[in-house]
């Protein structure tokens, strides 16, 4: 299926791809066809800089919870660890 | 010897709005006359197997062209246009018709035209094939393969750029329509599709819907998981009887 779900959110940072390190202004996160990873649909993120070109990541819908939760975890140790807070 | 040979190259068509539009071209070699087949490519883009897909067509002897539907979003990858693409929203139904009609146009005007041109699209091109079948000119015959979205169940899909559901023009429908589809789909679901073969026999319309179970969404991309081989083979045998009945 075609569904053209796409969330996008504005970011601050930078991705690493084949042109090298990109400044990330934005990403726009999909539930679609993958193109490279073999499943039928996929959580898809395009990490995007300010030229329009892209890194990108396709996972596995249980891939991408895991993400989400390990991120979650992360933030919330270093955040304790540093004293920063989510801006 | 039976000597085999084709032609396999990108012409620039005259698309909607009078923009260029990249189309791949594949025809046997020869003079023809050879019947003409536009290639709706899927929603991830104008990539290798819509062009591989063009290619089989002119091993079986059609003049077969793939328009560029995402040309208007430059030169690149085609994974990296079609994300562009999704993040739009996808393309434009007028600019899709704009540019399939001048992709028929091409097809009837060349010297090796038979005089007939049929239109084949998978995934979103299937459902562009619904809506070229009903609305374009100089068309022969049509096959959906799992067009999703010809039934709209959600209002908020009815959008600016597709602001019809194809099903409600089945009574324009001008065409022979071979439609094929997984009976494990979810877009098209049986529902829906139960629902497109009941506006076409109302309508009267001549159409065969071919339906597999055991096969889900683009079931004959051959490159990816979805790919069901038994489902396949059957699939592309009616598509190749239906185009030889109707085209020929």
């Amino acid at each position: 299926m075609c569904t053209y779900i796409t969330e996008p959110v504005d970011l601050e940072g930078s991705a690493k791809g084949a042109r090298g390190w990109q400044r990330i202004e934005r990403a726009h996160v999909s539930f679609d066809h993958p193109q490279h990873a073999p499943l039928d649909h996929a959580l898809e993120i395009d990490l995007i800089d300010g030229s329009g070109a892209r890194v990108a990541v396709e996972l596995s819908a249980a891939s991408a919870r895991a993400l989400i939760g390990a991120m979650e975890r992360s933030l919330e140790r270093g955040e304790a660890e540093t004293g920063e807070g989510a801006a | 010897m039976r000597y085999e040979g084709m032609i396999a190259e990108t012409v620039g068509l005259r698309g909607h709005g009078g923009v260029e539009v990249a189309s791949y071209t594949a025809r046997p070699l020869g003079p023809g006359p050879f019947p003409g087949l536009v290639v709706v490519h899927h929603a991830p883009g104008w990539d290798d197997w819509c062009k591989e897909v063009t290619r089989r067509f002119a091993h079986r002897g059609y003049a077969a062209t793939c328009p560029n539907l995402y040309a208007r979003e430059g030169e690149g990858d085609a994974d990296d246009i079609g994300a562009r693409v999704r993040a739009a929203g996808g393309v434009p139904d007028d600019q899709v018709m704009g540019d399939l009609q001048a992709a028929t146009d091409f097809l009837r005007a060349q010297a090796y035209s038979s005089g007939t041109v049929g239109v084949i699209g998978f995934c979103s091109g299937g459902r562009h094939t619904y809506l070229a079948a009903c609305t374009l000119e100089g068309l022969t015959a049509a096959v959906d393969c799992w067009g999703g979205g010809v039934v709209v169940d959600d209002p908020s899909q009815i959008t600016p750029k597709r602001p019809v559901a194809p099903v409600d023009l089945t009574s324009k429908l001008k065409v022979p329509l071979l439609g094929i589809f997984g009976n494990e789909d979810k877009n098209p679901t049986p529902d829906q599709v139960d629902r497109t073969e009941a506006a076409l026999k109302k309508a009267g319309k001549d159409y065969a819907f071919h339906r597999y179970d055991g096969a889900g969404h683009a079931f004959v991309w051959t490159v990816r998981p979805s790919y069901r081989l038994d489902q396949a083979l059957d699939a592309w045998g009616k598509i190749d009887d239906f185009l030889a009945r109707h085209l020929s």
